[in-house]
């Protein structure tokens, strides 16, 4: 539908001379919204030519009489059902503003719909019947603008016409749905009687509602205001992706909050990793010098090469996001299976995606109702207040902080399943970071380093089981040791018989796995000693987190020997078990092994002898840095 | 940030999520209006160049004006250009009327391309104010095996999250450009010089709107042969977009049928 009026006042070129909102109306089904649509496109006289005549004909063709609300139900199955079931978006002006109008759903059962289309909106109109007064849908809808960030709501008590345009019904809802608005912090910005079915209040006051001085519907429009650009907090650049399409290394996101320029002294949270804006890259201009603010996609390279990956958060020095693993938050919930204490859930984040687990429910109510019943899960169309535990640190803010970075979704089998507000991070009963003092070792890393002739690393080696990990990484060690180093091996069977037996093997247990092999492994090489890490560790994410926990002390090798020999090796007897059907999630006869992009090192184990396969991990080390050169040179002499 | 700054912004925005959430991409490319702003737009989130193919399910009885500028642009900006035929008309749905009949070899053309390329993600041009059922669209909006796409259950989507785990077997259709209007498009294309098909500007009175094939889609009456006459007959128009594609017309819920089986 191409819904636009003629303008009454000169427009630019591109007709943007007004600016533009985005408006939702909710409120209980059969309230009136579509009708309440179709009487605000007549009103500001948006139909196309001939529409209205097309559907008049239509409703006497099917013997029916014409509803306003019919404009609206542009879907054959609507018309069937009788109900608006998704969100429809039409556009129109007002004298003041360009309007997108968001028709959203009343009904209870589409409240995704709804949740959809107000989401987007910068202002709400909250529509009541005058007769069936405040439901428990109008409730709901109400609480979930606050959830949803809208703040500007405009109140219109419809159908006056059924209750004799009396003002003591009129003043009786108001004073219900003020208070219940306030009670959640939104201060409605008008309450308007109207009659959407004959126009009174629409557009413009009637003699029926005489007594009534305030704003018509159009005029509360009026003075709706676009959400703002949040330039004034500080920087916020949640890293969507790293681009290497030619020698430049992009590091791609939008600029949530905030403004960014070269030069600018960034931080990569949540690792804390510091380094310098070299240069905002741009198309078909580059590089782009003026400074981007908040809303713009951009591009940016930086002064040295860290490791960083989508989901990180790019914020100015001392001004950064928290980094925490603990969220409290207040959600909304759209899944048919209740939100239960112990869930393990996907919480999106920004661009950052994290595994985590629900570890307490401290609120659940019905938002419809009156009633603050209080039960162990979060009933779908519900809401509540959640601790969520996260497997790995994230960065963000609390949403009274930054409404932008302080809201996340949650998602259950690849859906989105419920979404909300940050209130707190890291509270909670588990030891706030104030609490933890990690005492620092007493030694230099110089001192380690004279005496090991090598700085610390984590040599992560991944592959199929059989592959010759734990035999490559033994030759290694034993290498690295007869030289005077100070290696360790971290053999991920070992750790799962003491350090990590309370772990299985589905996808979560893997990742808290490898992350807790990361974390030794890290805190190892911090100290001087060459972590070998050998563990099959499939999951490539998996790996990115370790190798964000480690840094640019991290190297992997991956061991890419062919799956049918590792198979007919098979020295833990593990593949005749797991064809057998013995062995639950097995990795190896399955193709749940994601195989490293951009390892440093591939060996495959089927082709080079384990000394061959061991200069060449030594070669590695020392050609990037860890090993001193006099080290490398007594290998080359042997 | 001007009004187009904010478009252009939150469709880099969607383009870039599409890379980096699903495994393999192509862009729809009918070479109309708006799916030359769309490589455009994927030519500026990715630093100029198009990092998927771009797909033409051609049914073969476009304009040779649109040939034309396929060939040239394919090559002028680089793109992986991928041409996938759509199959004869027997082969569709008899019971749709003809003009949709027709249309719907798109729909099969597209199907036989996806199961050849393998594709999880299809980014399409189409935009809310265009036509009612794309109104309801989703930005990212999930097909059934069969391309088929199920209104009544799409998912929530909501603070720029999108769902983006087709199930398998099936594919996403992303729309990056599905917030902007007609008159977005055009005063877009002015500002970034975008080249467009010489159909679109008006010549002995009549100028094309919306192209599609030549045998179904017929030029409205106007004067406007350069952008900004477009544009201001836009502003007085209340002429539908696509009041010259005669499949829109043929009975009132031909569109959505054709929508739920697959088409765009």
């Amino acid at each position: 539908m191409n819904m636009r009026v003629p303008s009454a006042s000169p427009a630019t070129p591109n007709g943007t001379t007004r600016p533009q909102v985005s408006i939702v109306i909710v409120g209980h089904v059969d309230h009136g919204k579509s009708t309440l649509v179709g009487r605000l496109l007549h009103e500001t006289g948006s139909l196309p030519d001939g529409k209205l005549e097309m559907l008049q004909a239509v409703s006497a063709r099917r013997g029916m009489p014409f509803e306003w609300s019919f404009l609206l139900d542009a879907l054959q199955t609507e018309r069937d059902q009788g109900i608006t079931i998704d969100t429809t978006q039409i556009r129109f002006r007002t004298n003041a503003r360009e309007v997108v109008l968001i028709d959203a759903p009343g009904h209870a059962e589409f409240l995704r719909n709804m949740i959809t289309g107000a989401s987007q909106a910068d202002g709400a109109v909250l529509i009541i019947d005058a007769l069936e007064g405040v439901r428990d849908q109008t409730r709901r809808h109400g609480y979930l603008l606050h959830l949803l960030g809208v703040k500007q709501v405009a109140v219109v008590v419809n159908k006056m016409d059924r209750v004799d345009f009396g003002q003591a019904r009129f003043d009786e809802i108001k004073t219900e749905i003020s208070a219940h608005l306030e009670g959640l912090g939104v201060k409605p910005v008008a309450v308007i009687p109207i009659s959407a079915r004959d126009g009174d209040g629409v557009a413009k006051h009637t003699s029926r509602i005489g007594w009534y001085k305030g704003p018509t519907v159009v005029e509360a429009l009026d003075g709706l205001e676009p959400a703002k650009p949040l330039s004034s907090l500080p920087l916020r650049l949640p890293v969507q992706a790293i681009y290497k399409f030619d020698d430049r290394r992009i590091v791609a996101g939008r600029v949530e909050a905030g403004e960014l320029k070269t030069g600018d002294e960034i931080v990569i949270m949540p690792a804390g990793k510091i380094a310098k804006i070299k240069s905002v890259e741009g198309w078909p201009q580059t590089p782009v010098t003026t400074p981007q603010g908040a809303g713009r996609s951009v591009g940016i390279t930086l002064d040295r090469e860290l490791f960083i990956e989508r989901g990180d958060v790019i914020a100015h020095v001392g001004r950064e996001p928290q980094a925490a693993r603990r969220l409290h938050a207040r959600i909304f919930w759209l899944h048919d299976q209740p939100l239960s204490k112990g869930d393990s859930i996907l919480v999106r984040l920004g661009t950052r995606e994290a595994r985590g687990a629900v570890v307490a429910i401290d609120k659940a109510v019905d938002p419809g109702s009156l009633s603050n019943e209080e039960t162990a899960a979060i009933a779908r169309n519900h809401v509540g207040e959640i601790e969520i535990a996260l497997t790995q640190p994230v960065a963000v803010d609390p949403y009274t902080e930054n409404a932008r970075t302080g809201r996340l979704v949650i998602e259950v089998q690849g859906r989105i399943a419920g979404g909300g507000l940050v209130l707190t991070v890291d509270a909670g009963k588990r030891a706030s970071p104030v609490d933890i003092m990690p005492v620092e070792s007493a030694l230099q890393p110089q001192e380690r380093a004279d005496r090991y002739r090598h700085k610390g690393a984590v040599v992560w080696m991944t592959g199929l089981p059989g592959a010759g990990k734990s035999t490559l990484a033994r030759a290694l060690e034993r290498r690295l040791f007869s030289r005077g180093g100070a290696p360790v091996l971290l053999d991920g069977d070992t750790l799962r018989a003491g350090l990590n037996k309370d772990l299985g093997f589905t996808p979560d247990d893997r990742a808290e796995n490898i992350r807790r092999l990361a974390e030794v492994a890290t805190h190892l090489a911090r100290n001087g000693h060459i972590a070998i890490v050998a563990a099959v560790s499939p999951a490539r994410d998996d790996r990115a987190t370790a190798r964000r926990v480690a840094g640019e002390l991290f190297r992997e090798v991956h061991v890419a020997t062919p799956a049918e020999i590792c198979e007919s090796r098979d020295p833990k007897g593990h593949y005749a078990k797991a064809r057998a059907g013995n062995l639950q999630n097995f990795t190896g006869i399955g193709t749940d092994y994601e195989p490293p992009l951009d390892a440093e090192l591939v060996i495959d184990t089927a082709t080079r002898g384990i000394a061959d396969a061991t200069d060449e991990l030594e070669t590695l080390l020392s050609k990037t840095g860890v090993l001193f050169d006099d080290i490398a040179d007594l290998g080359a002499n042997i | 940030m001007d009004h187009l700054d904010q478009l252009e912004a939150q469709s880099i925005y969607i383009l870039r999520e599409a890379f980096a959430r699903l495994k393999k991409l192509a862009l729809l490319w009918s070479l109309g209006k708006d799916s030359n702003v769309m490589i455009w737009l994927a030519r500026k989130a990715f630093f100029g160049r198009v990092p998927f193919p771009a797909m033409h399910v051609d049914t073969a009885k476009k304009f040779p004006e649109m040939y034309a500028f396929r060939d040239t642009y394919a090559q002028e900006w680089g793109l992986d250009l991928k041409i996938e035929p759509c199959p004869p008309i027997d082969a569709v749905d008899p019971t749709l009327p003809p003009a949709a009949r027709s249309a719907a070899r798109k729909t099969e053309g597209l199907k036989m391309a996806l199961a050849k390329h393998g594709f999880d993600g299809l980014i399409a041009g189409i935009r809310r104010d265009e036509e009612a059922t794309r109104a309801k669209e989703r930005v990212f909006s999930p097909r059934g095996a069969e391309g088929n796409w199920d209104v009544r259950d799409q998912p929530p989507e909501f603070w720029d999250h999108f769902n983006a785990s087709p199930p398998q077997g099936a594919h996403l259709r992303i729309h990056p450009i599905l917030h902007w209007t007609e008159a977005d498009i055009w005063a877009y294309t002015a500002r970034e010089n975008i080249p467009i098909i010489p159909l679109y500007l008006s010549k002995n009175g009549k100028r094309y709107r919306s192209l599609g094939d030549q045998d179904i889609t017929f030029p409205v009456a106007s004067n406007a042969s350069t952008i900004p006459e477009i544009l201001a007959e836009l502003e007085s128009t209340k002429v539908p977009e696509r009041a010259g594609r005669a499949l829109d017309h043929e009975t009132e819920d031909a569109f959505e049928r054709l929508r739920v089986a697959g088409y765009l």
